[in-house]
Protein backbone atom coordinates (compact mmCIF):
# COMPACT_ATOMS: atom_id res chain seq x y z
CA UNK A 1 0.00 0.00 0.00
CA UNK A 2 2.83 2.65 1.01
CA UNK A 3 4.68 1.78 -2.47
CA UNK A 4 1.05 2.47 -3.93
CA UNK A 5 0.63 5.34 -2.07
CA UNK A 6 4.37 6.42 -3.30
CA UNK A 7 3.59 5.79 -7.02
CA UNK A 8 0.22 8.36 -7.19
CA UNK A 9 2.50 10.70 -5.12
CA UNK A 10 5.24 10.80 -8.00
CA UNK A 11 2.68 11.98 -10.14
CA UNK A 12 0.58 14.31 -8.45
CA UNK A 13 3.62 15.88 -7.41
CA UNK A 14 5.34 16.26 -10.81
CA UNK A 15 2.23 17.76 -12.11
CA UNK A 16 1.76 20.02 -8.59
CA UNK A 17 5.05 21.52 -8.58
CA UNK A 18 5.46 22.09 -12.79
CA UNK A 19 1.92 23.54 -12.24
CA UNK A 20 3.85 25.96 -9.83
CA UNK A 21 6.58 26.76 -11.90
CA UNK A 22 4.36 28.11 -14.66
CA UNK A 23 1.26 29.90 -12.54
CA UNK A 24 4.70 31.57 -10.89
CA UNK A 25 5.00 33.09 -14.94
CA UNK A 26 1.38 34.50 -15.58
CA UNK A 27 1.52 38.37 -16.02
CA UNK A 28 5.21 37.96 -16.73
CA UNK A 29 4.26 35.96 -20.10
CA UNK A 30 5.90 37.58 -23.12
CA UNK A 31 2.69 38.94 -24.69
CA UNK A 32 -0.61 38.35 -23.60
CA UNK A 33 -1.75 35.25 -25.52
CA UNK A 34 1.62 33.19 -24.37
CA UNK A 35 0.59 34.64 -20.36
CA UNK A 36 -3.20 32.86 -20.96
CA UNK A 37 -1.61 30.04 -23.03
CA UNK A 38 0.84 29.07 -20.30
CA UNK A 39 -1.41 29.49 -17.00
CA UNK A 40 -3.78 26.93 -19.24
CA UNK A 41 -1.36 24.66 -19.01
CA UNK A 42 -0.78 25.36 -15.57
CA UNK A 43 -4.63 24.74 -14.65
CA UNK A 44 -4.62 21.31 -16.50
CA UNK A 45 -2.00 20.17 -14.62
CA UNK A 46 -3.20 21.14 -10.89
CA UNK A 47 -6.21 19.51 -12.03
CA UNK A 48 -4.47 16.19 -12.46
CA UNK A 49 -2.10 17.29 -9.15
CA UNK A 50 -5.70 17.53 -7.40
CA UNK A 51 -7.42 14.29 -8.43
CA UNK A 52 -4.62 12.39 -7.38
CA UNK A 53 -3.80 13.79 -4.41
CA UNK A 54 -7.54 13.56 -3.15
CA UNK A 55 -7.41 9.84 -4.59
CA UNK A 56 -3.92 9.60 -2.61
CA UNK A 57 -5.39 10.80 0.40
CA UNK A 58 -7.86 8.08 1.02
CA UNK A 59 -5.49 5.48 0.06
CA UNK A 60 -3.41 6.33 3.15
CA UNK A 61 -6.66 6.10 5.18
CA UNK A 62 -5.24 8.94 7.81
CA UNK A 63 -8.10 11.22 7.32
CA UNK A 64 -5.62 13.35 5.41
CA UNK A 65 -7.24 15.48 2.67
CA UNK A 66 -5.18 15.95 -0.96
CA UNK A 67 -4.85 19.64 0.36
CA UNK A 68 -2.96 18.39 3.66
CA UNK A 69 -0.99 16.21 1.03
CA UNK A 70 -0.17 19.56 -1.13
CA UNK A 71 0.24 22.28 1.67
CA UNK A 72 1.46 20.12 5.00
CA UNK A 73 4.44 18.22 3.58
CA UNK A 74 7.77 18.51 4.59
CA UNK A 75 9.94 19.24 1.55
CA UNK A 76 11.33 15.09 1.77
CA UNK A 77 8.24 13.92 1.41
CA UNK A 78 8.14 15.18 -1.84
CA UNK A 79 8.76 12.68 -4.67
CA UNK A 80 8.66 15.03 -8.11
CA UNK A 81 11.44 14.81 -10.24
CA UNK A 82 14.23 17.54 -10.03
CA UNK A 83 13.14 18.59 -13.59
CA UNK A 84 10.02 20.24 -12.76
CA UNK A 85 11.26 22.41 -9.85
CA UNK A 86 13.78 24.33 -11.85
CA UNK A 87 13.37 27.81 -11.85
CA UNK A 88 11.87 29.77 -14.82
CA UNK A 89 15.43 31.74 -16.08
CA UNK A 90 13.83 33.11 -19.06
CA UNK A 91 11.06 31.88 -21.34
CA UNK A 92 13.66 29.58 -23.46
CA UNK A 93 13.72 27.44 -19.86
CA UNK A 94 10.15 27.38 -19.70
CA UNK A 95 9.45 25.78 -23.16
CA UNK A 96 11.97 23.56 -22.75
CA UNK A 97 11.32 22.59 -19.59
CA UNK A 98 8.14 22.09 -20.24
CA UNK A 99 8.82 20.25 -23.50
CA UNK A 100 11.19 17.66 -21.89
CA UNK A 101 8.31 17.13 -19.30
CA UNK A 102 5.30 17.05 -22.15
CA UNK A 103 7.11 14.81 -23.78
CA UNK A 104 7.90 12.17 -20.95
CA UNK A 105 4.27 12.45 -19.77
CA UNK A 106 2.68 12.14 -23.26
CA UNK A 107 4.60 8.96 -23.37
CA UNK A 108 3.88 7.69 -19.81
CA UNK A 109 0.24 8.48 -19.36
CA UNK A 110 -0.23 6.05 -22.76
CA UNK A 111 1.12 3.86 -21.09
CA UNK A 112 -0.33 3.88 -17.85
CA UNK A 113 -4.14 3.80 -19.61
CA UNK A 114 -3.16 -0.17 -19.23
CA UNK A 115 -2.48 0.05 -15.42
CA UNK A 116 -4.96 -2.50 -13.74
CA UNK A 117 -5.02 0.00 -10.86
CA UNK A 118 -8.60 1.17 -12.00
CA UNK A 119 -8.32 4.96 -11.06
CA UNK A 120 -4.37 5.34 -12.52
CA UNK A 121 -5.60 4.41 -16.18
CA UNK A 122 -8.75 6.46 -15.54
CA UNK A 123 -7.09 9.72 -14.74
CA UNK A 124 -4.10 8.41 -17.42
CA UNK A 125 -7.11 8.44 -19.83
CA UNK A 126 -8.32 11.47 -19.27
CA UNK A 127 -4.63 13.14 -18.96
CA UNK A 128 -3.84 12.09 -22.72
CA UNK A 129 -5.85 14.88 -24.68
CA UNK A 130 -4.74 17.57 -22.41
CA UNK A 131 -1.18 16.20 -22.80
CA UNK A 132 -1.20 15.50 -26.59
CA UNK A 133 -1.98 19.52 -26.95
CA UNK A 134 0.79 20.91 -24.31
CA UNK A 135 3.36 18.57 -26.33
CA UNK A 136 2.02 19.84 -29.68
CA UNK A 137 2.53 23.74 -28.47
CA UNK A 138 5.96 23.43 -26.36
CA UNK A 139 7.33 21.12 -29.75
CA UNK A 140 6.59 23.68 -31.95
CA UNK A 141 7.99 26.57 -29.20
CA UNK A 142 11.03 24.77 -29.65
CA UNK A 143 11.52 24.59 -32.90
CA UNK A 144 10.20 28.28 -33.40
CA UNK A 145 12.66 29.45 -30.68
CA UNK A 146 15.72 27.13 -32.60
CA UNK A 147 14.84 27.97 -35.94
CA UNK A 148 14.30 32.27 -35.12
CA UNK A 149 16.97 34.93 -34.20
CA UNK A 150 20.57 33.93 -33.42
CA UNK A 151 19.29 35.27 -29.66
CA UNK A 152 16.25 32.86 -29.88
CA UNK A 153 18.69 29.81 -30.83
CA UNK A 154 21.30 30.66 -27.78
CA UNK A 155 18.88 30.80 -25.09
CA UNK A 156 17.00 27.22 -26.18
CA UNK A 157 20.20 26.04 -26.48
CA UNK A 158 21.32 27.17 -23.50
CA UNK A 159 18.39 25.91 -21.86
CA UNK A 160 18.77 22.69 -22.90
CA UNK A 161 22.19 22.30 -21.76
CA UNK A 162 21.23 23.86 -18.06
CA UNK A 163 18.23 21.10 -18.36
CA UNK A 164 19.42 17.89 -19.52
CA UNK A 165 21.48 17.00 -16.52
CA UNK A 166 17.65 16.63 -14.55
CA UNK A 167 15.97 14.19 -17.62
CA UNK A 168 17.60 10.96 -16.44
CA UNK A 169 16.01 10.51 -13.58
CA UNK A 170 12.59 10.85 -15.29
CA UNK A 171 13.48 6.84 -16.17
CA UNK A 172 15.21 6.36 -12.71
CA UNK A 173 13.40 2.97 -11.65
CA UNK A 174 13.27 3.07 -8.06
CA UNK A 175 12.70 0.22 -5.92
CA UNK A 176 8.86 1.47 -5.53
CA UNK A 177 8.71 1.48 -9.49
CA UNK A 178 9.75 -2.12 -9.83
CA UNK A 179 7.49 -3.17 -7.71
CA UNK A 180 4.84 -1.59 -9.62
CA UNK A 181 5.33 -2.47 -12.95
CA UNK A 182 6.01 -5.90 -11.83
CA UNK A 183 2.35 -5.56 -10.49
CA UNK A 184 1.05 -4.66 -13.68
CA UNK A 185 0.31 -1.09 -12.23
CA UNK A 186 3.36 0.92 -13.30
CA UNK A 187 4.80 1.54 -16.36
CA UNK A 188 7.78 0.38 -18.16
CA UNK A 189 10.46 3.15 -17.51
CA UNK A 190 12.93 1.79 -19.89
CA UNK A 191 10.27 1.75 -23.09
CA UNK A 192 9.24 5.16 -22.20
CA UNK A 193 12.70 6.24 -22.96
CA UNK A 194 13.45 4.89 -26.27
CA UNK A 195 10.42 6.72 -26.73
CA UNK A 196 10.89 10.12 -25.19
CA UNK A 197 14.49 9.39 -26.96
CA UNK A 198 12.94 9.00 -30.32
CA UNK A 199 10.51 12.09 -29.90
CA UNK A 200 13.12 14.64 -28.38
CA UNK A 201 15.99 13.97 -30.68
CA UNK A 202 12.92 14.85 -33.90
CA UNK A 203 12.08 17.79 -32.41
CA UNK A 204 16.00 18.47 -31.69
CA UNK A 205 16.66 18.24 -35.20
CA UNK A 206 14.10 20.24 -36.70
CA UNK A 207 14.68 23.41 -34.00
CA UNK A 208 18.69 22.45 -35.54
CA UNK A 209 19.52 21.72 -31.43
CA UNK A 210 21.68 19.79 -30.30
CA UNK A 211 21.31 17.38 -27.80
CA UNK A 212 24.56 17.55 -24.88
CA UNK A 213 26.83 14.69 -25.27
CA UNK A 214 28.45 13.10 -22.15
CA UNK A 215 26.63 14.86 -19.30
CA UNK A 216 26.34 13.92 -15.91
CA UNK A 217 23.14 13.16 -14.46
CA UNK A 218 21.47 13.78 -10.89
CA UNK A 219 19.09 12.20 -9.57
CA UNK A 220 17.18 12.63 -6.22
CA UNK A 221 13.90 13.81 -6.52
CA UNK A 222 11.85 10.18 -6.34
CA UNK A 223 13.55 9.97 -2.74
CA UNK A 224 13.11 13.18 -1.62
CA UNK A 225 16.61 14.85 -2.06
CA UNK A 226 15.67 17.79 -4.17
CA UNK A 227 17.45 20.65 -5.42
CA UNK A 228 17.94 24.02 -3.54
CA UNK A 229 14.62 25.65 -5.06
CA UNK A 230 12.00 23.07 -3.86
CA UNK A 231 12.52 24.56 -0.63
CA UNK A 232 11.69 28.05 -2.04
CA UNK A 233 8.51 26.97 -3.96
CA UNK A 234 7.35 25.34 -0.60
CA UNK A 235 8.19 28.27 1.19
CA UNK A 236 5.76 30.28 -0.76
CA UNK A 237 3.16 27.82 -1.36
CA UNK A 238 2.94 26.38 2.00
CA UNK A 239 2.66 29.79 3.38
CA UNK A 240 -1.12 30.44 3.63
CA UNK A 241 -1.85 26.88 5.15
CA UNK A 242 1.07 27.14 7.21
CA UNK A 243 -0.03 30.86 8.76
CA UNK A 244 -3.16 30.33 9.03
CA UNK A 245 -3.93 26.53 9.75
CA UNK A 246 -7.72 26.79 9.44
CA UNK A 247 -8.11 29.15 6.48
CA UNK A 248 -11.01 27.47 4.24
CA UNK A 249 -11.70 29.33 0.21
CA UNK B 1 9.40 43.79 -22.19
CA UNK B 2 8.23 47.09 -24.17
CA UNK B 3 4.97 47.43 -25.66
CA UNK B 4 7.12 48.27 -28.83
CA UNK B 5 8.32 44.40 -28.98
CA UNK B 6 7.48 42.33 -31.57
CA UNK B 7 4.31 40.07 -30.36
CA UNK B 8 4.11 39.17 -33.67
CA UNK B 9 1.07 39.26 -37.04
CA UNK B 10 -2.06 39.99 -35.62
CA UNK B 11 -4.98 37.40 -36.95
CA UNK B 12 -8.84 37.53 -36.85
CA UNK B 13 -10.45 34.64 -34.34
CA UNK B 14 -13.54 33.44 -36.18
CA UNK B 15 -15.73 30.14 -33.93
CA UNK B 16 -18.06 27.65 -34.66
CA UNK B 17 -20.13 26.91 -31.97
CA UNK B 18 -21.63 23.78 -32.95
CA UNK B 19 -20.55 22.03 -36.16
CA UNK B 20 -23.34 22.84 -38.98
CA UNK B 21 -23.44 26.79 -38.06
CA UNK B 22 -21.50 29.54 -39.47
CA UNK B 23 -18.25 30.79 -37.34
CA UNK B 24 -18.98 34.41 -35.90
CA UNK B 25 -16.18 36.55 -35.25
CA UNK B 26 -14.96 36.41 -31.87
CA UNK B 27 -11.69 38.00 -31.66
CA UNK B 28 -8.28 38.75 -32.66
CA UNK B 29 -5.10 37.47 -31.44
CA UNK B 30 -1.25 37.76 -32.11
CA UNK B 31 0.65 35.19 -33.25
CA UNK B 32 4.50 34.31 -35.08
CA UNK B 33 2.93 31.76 -37.60
CA UNK B 34 -0.13 29.52 -38.24
CA UNK B 35 0.45 27.21 -35.44
CA UNK B 36 1.32 29.63 -33.01
CA UNK B 37 -1.90 31.68 -34.08
CA UNK B 38 -4.49 28.97 -34.21
CA UNK B 39 -3.22 28.14 -30.83
CA UNK B 40 -3.38 31.19 -29.21
CA UNK B 41 -7.17 31.36 -30.57
CA UNK B 42 -7.64 28.14 -28.97
CA UNK B 43 -6.52 29.37 -25.82
CA UNK B 44 -8.05 32.50 -25.56
CA UNK B 45 -11.41 31.91 -26.72
CA UNK B 46 -12.15 28.39 -26.72
CA UNK B 47 -11.37 27.13 -23.53
CA UNK B 48 -15.00 27.15 -21.89
CA UNK B 49 -16.86 25.26 -24.67
CA UNK B 50 -16.89 27.77 -26.72
CA UNK B 51 -17.02 25.83 -30.27
CA UNK B 52 -16.09 23.06 -31.65
CA UNK B 53 -14.89 24.65 -34.83
CA UNK B 54 -11.93 27.25 -35.43
CA UNK B 55 -10.70 29.44 -37.93
CA UNK B 56 -7.63 32.40 -37.57
CA UNK B 57 -6.95 34.37 -40.87
CA UNK B 58 -4.37 36.86 -40.97
CA UNK B 59 -5.85 40.34 -40.45
CA UNK B 60 -4.15 42.10 -43.22
CA UNK B 61 -6.00 39.87 -45.54
CA UNK B 62 -9.63 41.07 -44.96
CA UNK B 63 -10.56 42.92 -47.49
CA UNK B 64 -12.81 45.36 -45.67
CA UNK B 65 -15.46 48.95 -47.00
CA UNK B 66 -13.98 51.60 -45.89
CA UNK B 67 -15.77 53.83 -43.39
CA UNK B 68 -15.92 57.02 -45.79
CA UNK B 69 -17.52 54.40 -48.05
CA UNK B 70 -20.05 53.12 -46.42
CA UNK B 71 -22.95 55.54 -47.27
CA UNK B 72 -23.20 54.64 -50.82
CA UNK B 73 -21.68 51.21 -50.77
CA UNK B 74 -25.18 50.22 -48.30
CA UNK B 75 -27.62 51.99 -49.33
CA UNK B 76 -29.83 50.07 -51.66
CA UNK B 77 -31.95 49.64 -48.48
CA UNK B 78 -34.98 51.00 -47.06
CA UNK B 79 -36.75 52.68 -50.02
CA UNK B 80 -36.97 49.71 -52.24
CA UNK B 81 -39.18 47.63 -50.21
CA UNK B 82 -39.05 44.93 -53.63
CA UNK B 83 -35.98 43.94 -52.36
CA UNK B 84 -37.42 42.65 -49.31
CA UNK B 85 -39.48 39.39 -49.82
CA UNK B 86 -41.44 40.03 -46.85
CA UNK B 87 -44.84 39.67 -49.08
CA UNK B 88 -44.44 35.55 -48.78
CA UNK B 89 -46.46 33.75 -45.84
CA UNK B 90 -43.63 31.17 -44.41
CA UNK B 91 -44.67 27.58 -44.05
CA UNK B 92 -44.80 26.92 -40.43
CA UNK B 93 -41.07 25.33 -39.07
CA UNK B 94 -39.39 27.32 -40.90
CA UNK B 95 -37.07 29.43 -38.62
CA UNK B 96 -33.69 30.58 -40.23
CA UNK B 97 -35.40 33.14 -42.36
Amino acid sequence: MKTTLNYYLQIADNALILSHRLAENTSKGPFLEEDLATANVALDLIGLAESVLNEAAKLEGLGQTGDDLAYRRDESEFVNCLLVEQPNRDFAHIVTRQFLMDTFNYHYFIALTESKDSFLSAIAFKSIKEVTYHLRRSSEWMIRLGTGTDESKHRVQLAINTLWKFTDELFEESEGDKEMLAKGIGTNLTEIKNQWNQKVNEILYMAHLESPKNQFSVLGGKQGKHTEHLGHILAEMQFLPGKYPDAVW
Amino acid sequence: MKSTDNQGELWEVFIQSKPGQSFKHAGSVHGFDKDNAIENARDTYTRRNEGTGLWVVQSKEIIAVALNESDYFFEPATDKIYRHPTFYNLPEGVTHM
